[in-house]
C-alpha cells in the first residue's frame, strides 16, 4: 500500500478488521475460561445477591495476566475481558496513526485527546485498584 | 443455586436480552441489567459490570459491519468521542457514590425513554440549509451509499450535539449501558445526520465510550468473571441472531410488542428502586 495515498476508507477497512478480530479473540478466550471454570467450580454455590467486589487477582491487570498464565479459570475470563476493553482503545490508536499518515493535523489532535482520556481512565483504574 | 445451574440460566437470559435488544434497536446490554437484577437476584453493580462488558462486544461486532459498508463517519465519531469518553469517566466516578436504589430508578427512567423512542421513530428531518461553521472546520460532512448512488450530507448544531454527547457518555458510565438511544438523539435530532449514518456512527462510538468506564468498573470489582462469561457470550450470540433475522422479521408490530415488554420491565425497575427492593 502506498502510505502517502492512505485515505479514510483504508483506515475504515483496517478498523473493521481489527474490531472483528478483537471481539472474536476475546470471545474465544472468555469461552475457554468459562468452560474451564465450570469444569472445576461448577459445583460451587453461586450467590451474587450481595456486593463484595472482587479480590485483587480479578481486578488488577498485571495480576490477571499472571493468573491467566497459571491457567486459573477466573483469570482467563478476566483476561478475555481485558482483551475486549483493549479492542476499542487499539481502534482509536489505529485511527490516530491513520490521521497522522494523512497529515490531518486537526484530527490527529482530536484522536490524541480521545486516546489520552482512555489511557487516563486505564491508569486511574490501576491507581484505584 | 450452583455455578453449573446459574451459568446456563444467565446465558439463556442474555441470549434473549441480546436478541430483543437488537430487534428493538435498544442494544443488547440495556435489557440484561434489569433481568439480572430483578429476576435473578444479582446485585445491581455486578449486573452493570457484566452489561458494560457485553456492550463493548456487541458494539464492536456490529460496528465492524457498518464501517465496512461505509455508513459510519469516523470523523464525526471521533470528534464526539471526546465528549462521550469524558462523560463516561465522570459517570463512572459518580456511580460509585449513588446508592443502588437510585441507580435502579435512573435506570428505569432511561429504559422507559429508550423503549418509547424505539417504538416511535420520528420522521427523518430535512437536510439543513445552512452549514455549521464548526462542522466545516472539522470536516464533518460526508456521503453514504444509497440505492441511487452516494448521497452527500452536512452537519449542523455541532455544539449542541457535543453537549448532548457528554450527557450520553455520563449516563453510559453511570449505568453501565451503551446509551445508544441518547447518542442517536444527538446525531439525528440535534445534528441532523441521516438515520443510517447516525445509527452506524452511534454504534461505532458505543464501544469506545464503554471502554472509558470499563477499566474503572473492573478495578472497582464490578466485573465478576462468573457473571460476565455467560452474559457477554449470550448477549453476543443473541444480538448476532437478531441482526441476522432483522431484515426478514422487520415487522413494526413485533418491535412495538417488545418495546411494551421492555417498558413494563422499566417500570418494575423504578418501583423496585423506590421500594428499596434492589
Amino acid at each position: 500500500m502506498n502510505l502517502r495515498k492512505i485515505g479514510d476508507h483504508d483506515i475504515e477497512r483496517m478498523v473493521s478488521i481489527l474490531l472483528r478480530i478483537g471481539v472474536m479473540v476475546a470471545g474465544a478466550v472468555v469461552l475457554a475460561g468459562g468452560i474451564f471454570y465450570l469444569l472445576h467450580h461448577g459445583g460451587e454455590v453461586a450467590n451474587h445477591r450481595t456486593f463484595h467486589g472482587q479480590p485483587a487477582i480479578d481486578r488488577i491487570a498485571t495480576k490477571i495476566f499472571a493468573g491467566a498464565l497459571a491457567l486459573r479459570a477466573r483469570s482467563i475470563i478476566q483476561f478475555g475481558v481485558l482483551l475486549l476493553i483493549a479492542t476499542p482503545i487499539l481502534r482509536v490508536a489505529l485511527a490516530l496513526a491513520g490521521f497522522a499518515l494523512e497529515r490531518d493535523r486537526t484530527y490527529t489532535i482530536v484522536t490524541l485527546i480521545v486516546l489520552c482520556v482512555l489511557l487516563g481512565s486505564l491508569i486511574a483504574g490501576v491507581i484505584q485498584a | 443455586m450452583t455455578a453449573a445451574e446459574f451459568t446456563p440460566i444467565v446465558f439463556g437470559a442474555a441470549v434473549l436480552g441480546g436478541f430483543v435488544g437488537s430487534l428493538t434497536g435498544l442494544g443488547g446490554g440495556v435489557i440484561i441489567t434489569p433481568v439480572l437484577a430483578l429476576f435473578l437476584g444479582v446485585d445491581m453493580r455486578y449486573a452493570m459490570g457484566a452489561s458494560l462488558i457485553s456492550v463493548i462486544a456487541t458494539s464492536s461486532g456490529a460496528a465492524a459491519a457498518y464501517v465496512r459498508d461505509g455508513y459510519s463517519s469516523i470523523r464525526i465519531g471521533m470528534f464526539l468521542e471526546v465528549a462521550t469518553t469524558l462523560g463516561a469517566v465522570c459517570g463512572a466516578y459518580l456511580s460509585a457514590h449513588v446508592s443502588t436504589r437510585w441507580l435502579a430508578v435512573v435506570f428505569g427512567v432511561m429504559l422507559l425513554q429508550a423503549a418509547w423512542q424505539a417504538s416511535h421513530r420520528p420522521k427523518e428531518a430535512a437536510q439543513p440549509q445552512a452549514v455549521d461553521p464548526l462542522a466545516a472546520r472539522f470536516k464533518m460532512g460526508g456521503s453514504y451509499p444509497t440505492e441511487g448512488g452516494e448521497r452527500r450530507y452536512t452537519v449542523r448544531r455541532v455544539k449542541t450535539g457535543f453537549g448532548l454527547m457528554f450527557g450520553a457518555g455520563a449516563v453510559s458510565g453511570l449505568l453501565g449501558i451503551g446509551s445508544g438511544s441518547l447518542k442517536v438523539i444527538a446525531l439525528d435530532q440535534a445534528m441532523r445526520i441521516p438515520f443510517k449514518v447516525s445509527t452506524a456512527t452511534s454504534n461505532f462510538m458505543i464501544g469506545v465510550t464503554a471502554a472509558a468506564s470499563a477499566s474503572l468498573y473492573l478495578s472497582r470489582g464490578y466485573v465478576d468473571p462468573s457473571i460476565v462469561m455467560p452474559v457477554m457470550l449470550g448477549v453476543l450470540a443473541g444480538s448476532m441472531a437478531g441482526a441476522r433475522l432483522l431484515p426478514r422479521l422487520g415487522v413494526p408490530l413485533l418491535r412495538k410488542a417488545f418495546a411494551v415488554v421492555v417498558g413494563l420491565i422499566a417500570i418494575q425497575m423504578i418501583v423496585s428502586g423506590i421500594r428499596g427492593a434492589i
